[in-house]
């Protein structure tokens, strides 16, 4: 049992990339890696095309946020980002200059002479987010680095760090467990599950077409179908034709199980017409519950023998006529463009 | 940045190598403090131990723990030792579980002033205060006047040089070990058990026994296990506030040294001594986490 | 007394139903504090017996220490071993801690048990045990010789105290530091070090306060024109009793209170 397994990755130059995964998934374990702080048993890390595998981290050029941030309590703001500098033999002048821009750039003009315990939490987090870009590192490396603030305060922050790395241009590798923070901030984003690379894709790739069913379960909201194959090689949902053939990365192969994963809110609800099976999946079923969440209602239908397809309502005026009751009869159709297929190991 | 299995078998031999030799970096700061512990304590207590089986006649023999066996005057001294060191850690435990419940109850500041209560004889030497009792207690001293005044006995009652002497010096001696873990024990126990305790229905003293009682216990375990260890091999008050009459293993340690200058018998009760502090700590690690006992003393 | 009727505690116990406690907490303190400091008065005292209080105040026991060449010399004795084992000790203990606590590797565990090993053994065994190793190798009553058995005894404390203050300390600090371009050894003096610092003077001065007050192995090892001054004062406490003794004591009990004091203050700074 190792902790990372098998990863190949390739992070490009400049890109905003994410690591995703469940707590315990080993994209800490990455991160450090790369950071030199934990290693491998065996492998190869290179930036460019230099190995670094062997080199300690002092020696990386890596620019690190930690989720506590690891401030140096016993120095002030300005210390705290020049050290870096200071490290690397940066003259007093320039390295004031570099201080008070890095500052500028974090939004805390004038607040170099702070101790560290005299700030807040957000400027803390901008603090070591300015100590870490600062010395220009070739990459940038952050651990959950927005998980200790409030709600209201992360979503801003992640706006800002996503402007801030269009603005540097440095290529940033980011550990979070928040898949929206990561659909929010990434250019691309590498799920991790238990140690394994499960799909590395743009947000929209990955929300859209996941590539098995941990990633669909993981992202989003998702109801999961169990599809049978018939000897035509057809996918079909309780007799229901969804897929006339099967997806091409797959067609050889035989030994899975396949899905449909619907995403609630990509269904509609017709609750009275029946529309043509051409362009959609229809569903009929029950509603069992229905919970009303502010922006969106939630609910819950049973379709064919037992299975329940959640459905994500708008509550505009005009949605809000629609308003279902347990008990009521409906349909639902699914558009065949936002039909998502994907294979899973097959159940024994 | 670029991660490859393929590269994998280049990579083991190196990055095994650079771990082993960064871990023998690191624990080779630790080495000067080993030399050192290694020299003065475990070479010569291994020699010491050698020493016990070596005869008057300079040959292997285990005359030396047979006579601990067939002389009454060590198993009285052996009886002497335990007896001093359970009594000391049940006076430290009557006396000392109601000072640290009064401490952990106190607010923080309030509670680190009376701490310099438990502190300051912490840290002031173990000779002066032997002393002080020597003083406090003789025949003419203070607590013979003030017992005879208020009517305690009429006539001054000997108090040191004896095994009640022995007992008040040790136990004032033992307590801040036993105070200081089971304060901080009692330090950890959450607020809220009691108040949960109380919502369930649970009486004041109920709640005292069948909650914060048993969730001090582990600090409690933990100084007694200090002090009564510590007892066990103590030298210096017994020797000055028995008088001589007091006989522990470390005092008739010091007299066959001195008298009879018989390393092999001096020996033979040192290993036996520290056998049974291992055991001690040992049954107490097996029924008790062992951390909690020697860190407590922090 | 309206007092005693307040709740003492959020479960309704009042202060008057606590009172006993007070009582007896009272009583034990007293008991605990009153005997340290009872040598204080008693060190004035003019008379040649032990007595309290003093009948006629005079400084005559502290001429007599001071014009004793036999205590001043045993004072400067114990004050040297002391520095030493403090200058000694506390970067040994450090660096074991650090080196231990840092280091994931699983010989870390016995090192550690095997470095406590001084608090566990006995003291009259480590007294005799050097006590004859030394004889063999002519270290007997030599200030290196004592100076080498007290740091062993320090030793440990310092690492116990070290440890537990690394426990506090968040470790990231110093690997963001070697992420920035630092490395390991200035890592450590730069960015752990000064955080730890008020915990390596609390390990120093305890390690001082090892070496000074200890009698047990003193009693064997040192003797001679390197006696240290507890040997002095055990023997005089058991044989006779010299009210020397209580003033030498009362110096004792203001050092100590002293360090106790510059710890607690260093203590209240590192919060």
């Amino acid at each position: 049992m190792y902790a990372l397994d098998d990863v190949d990755l390739e992070v490009f130059s400049g890109e905003f990339l994410t690591l995703l995964g469940p707590s315990g998934s080993g994209k800490t374990t990455l991160l450090m890696a790369i950071a030199g702080f934990n290693r491998p048993d065996s492998g190869s890390i290179r930036f460019g095309d230099t190995e670094m595998i062997l080199t300690p981290p002092h020696k990386r050029d890596v620019g690190m946020v930690f989720q506590s941030y690891a401030l140096f309590p016993h120095m002030t703001v300005a210390e705290n980002i020049g050290f870096p500098l200071k490290l690397r033999k940066v003259n007093s002048a320039e390295t004031a200059e570099r201080v008070t821009e890095a500052l500028a750039t974090v939004q805390l003009t004038g607040l170099g002479d702070r101790k560290i315990d005299q700030l807040s939490g957000g400027q803390r987090q901008r603090v070591a987010l300015a100590r870490a870009f600062v010395f220009r590192p070739r990459i940038l490396l952050m651990d959950e680095p927005l998980s200790a603030l409030d709600k209201k305060l992360r979503e801003q922050m992640q706006i800002e760090l996503k402007q801030l790395h269009r603005q540097l241009g440095v290529t940033t590798v980011y550990v979070t467990h928040d898949q929206r923070e990561a659909l929010t901030m990434s250019d691309r984003i590498a799920i991790i599950n238990h140690g394994k690379l499960a799909q590395v894709d743009t947000p929209q790739a990955i929300y859209n077409r996941p590539s098995n069913s941990f990633v669909a379960d993981f992202i989003g909201e998702s109801t999961i179908l169990p599809l049978t194959l018939d000897t035509q090689e057809r996918l079909l949902f309780e007799e229901q034709l969804v897929l006339d053939h099967l997806p091409e990365a797959f067609s050889k192969d035989n030994s899975r199980d396949w899905s449909l994963v619907v995403r609630p809110e990509r269904i509609s609800l017709n609750a009275d017409s029946q529309r043509s099976e051409n362009d959609c999946l229809v569903f009929r079923g029950e509603v069992k519950e229905f919970v009303y969440q502010g922006e969106t209602a939630l609910a819950l239908v049973k379709v064919g023998k037992d299975y329940d397809i959640s459905v994500r309502l708008g509550t505009n005026a005009a949605s809000s006529q629609t308003m279902m009751k347990p008990g009521d009869e409906v349909n639902l159709s699914l558009s065949r463009d936002d039909v998502i297929v994907i294979p899973q190991e097959k159940t024994p | 940045m670029h991660q490859e299995p393929r590269d994998n078998q280049l990579n083991v031999e190196p990055l095994r190598a650079q771990e082993v030799r960064e871990q023998w970096k690191l624990l080779s700061l630790a080495s000067p403090a080993l030399l050192v512990i290694v020299a003065i304590i475990l070479i010569p207590v291994t020699w010491l131990f050698y020493l016990s089986f070596v005869g008057g006649d300079g040959q292997f023999s285990l005359e030396h723990y047979r006579k601990m066996i067939e002389y009454k005057s060590y198993s009285r001294t052996f009886i002497t030792t335990f007896k001093v060191s359970i009594l000391t850690t049940l006076i430290c435990i009557l006396i000392g579980y109601p000072l640290a419940y009064f401490l952990a109850l106190l607010p923080q500041r309030l509670a680190g002033l009376f701490m310099l209560a438990v502190l300051l004889p912490f840290w002031t030497s173990l000779l002066v205060r032997t002393y002080a009792w020597l003083v406090l207690l003789q025949r003419k001293g203070i607590l013979n006047d003030f017992a005879m005044q208020i009517g305690l006995w009429d006539s001054p009652v000997k108090l040191v040089h004896n095994m009640t002497g022995t007992l008040i010096g040790m136990a004032h001696i033992m307590l801040p070990f036993l105070v200081l873990p089971l304060y901080s024990a009692m330090k950890k126990i959450e607020r809220d058990m009691m108040h949960a305790a109380s919502n369930l229905g649970a009486s004041p003293t109920y709640a005292f026994w069948k909650v914060y009682f048993p969730l001090s216990l582990s600090g409690l375990v933990a100084g007694s296990l200090i002090v009564f260890v510590l007892c066990l091999g103590f030298y210096v008050t017994p020797a000055v506030l028995g008088g001589g009459r007091v006989v522990m293993v470390s005092t008739q340690i010091t007299a066959i040294l001195e008298n009879q200058f018989n390393w092999g018998a001096a020996s033979a009760l040192g290993v036996v001594l520290l056998l049974a502090t291992l055991l001690i700590l040992y049954l107490a690690s097996r029924l008790f986490k062992l951390d909690a006992v020697l860190f407590g003393k922090d | 007394m309206s007092w005693l009727n307040r709740p003492a505690s959020d479960t309704q116990v009042t202060h008057g139903g606590r009172l006993w406690l007070y009582l007896v907490a009272a009583i034990v303190m007293i008991l605990l504090v009153v005997p340290t400091l009872i040598v204080i008065p008693m060190s004035f005292s003019d008379s040649q017996y032990l007595e309290f209080p003093p009948s006629n105040w005079s400084l005559r026991w502290y001429h007599e220490y001071l014009e004793s060449s036999k205590w001043m010399r045993a004072t400067l004795t114990s004050i040297k071993v002391g520095i030493l084992t403090m200058c000694i000790a506390t970067p040994l203990g450090t660096m074991a801690a650090y080196a231990l606590f840092v280091s994931g590797h699983r010989a870390a565990r016995p090192v550690f048990l095997l470095l406590i090993t001084p608090m566990i053994v006995p003291v009259i065994l480590i007294a005799i045990g050097t006590f004859y190793a030394y004889g063999r190798v002519g270290l007997n009553n030599t200030i290196p010789g004592l100076v080498l058995a007290h740091t062993a005894l320090a030793t440990p404390l310092v690492m116990i105290v070290i440890t537990s203050a690394l426990r506090t300390y968040d470790l990231n600090q110093e690997r963001v530091a070697r992420s920035l371009g630092a490395n390991p050894v200035y890592a450590f003096f730069v960015i752990t070090l000064p955080q730890i610092k008020f915990s390596v003077m609390t390990a120093a001065l305890l390690s001082f306060l090892t070496s000074f007050d200890e009698v047990i192995i003193a009693i064997f090892i040192s003797g001679g024109v390197n006696a240290t001054i507890t040997k002095h004062m055990f023997s005089a406490l058991r044989d006779f009793i010299d009210p020397t003794i209580a003033a030498i004591s009362t110096i004792l009990v203001l050092i100590s209170t002293l360090l106790l004091l510059v710890t607690q203050y260093i203590g209240s700074r590192e919060k």
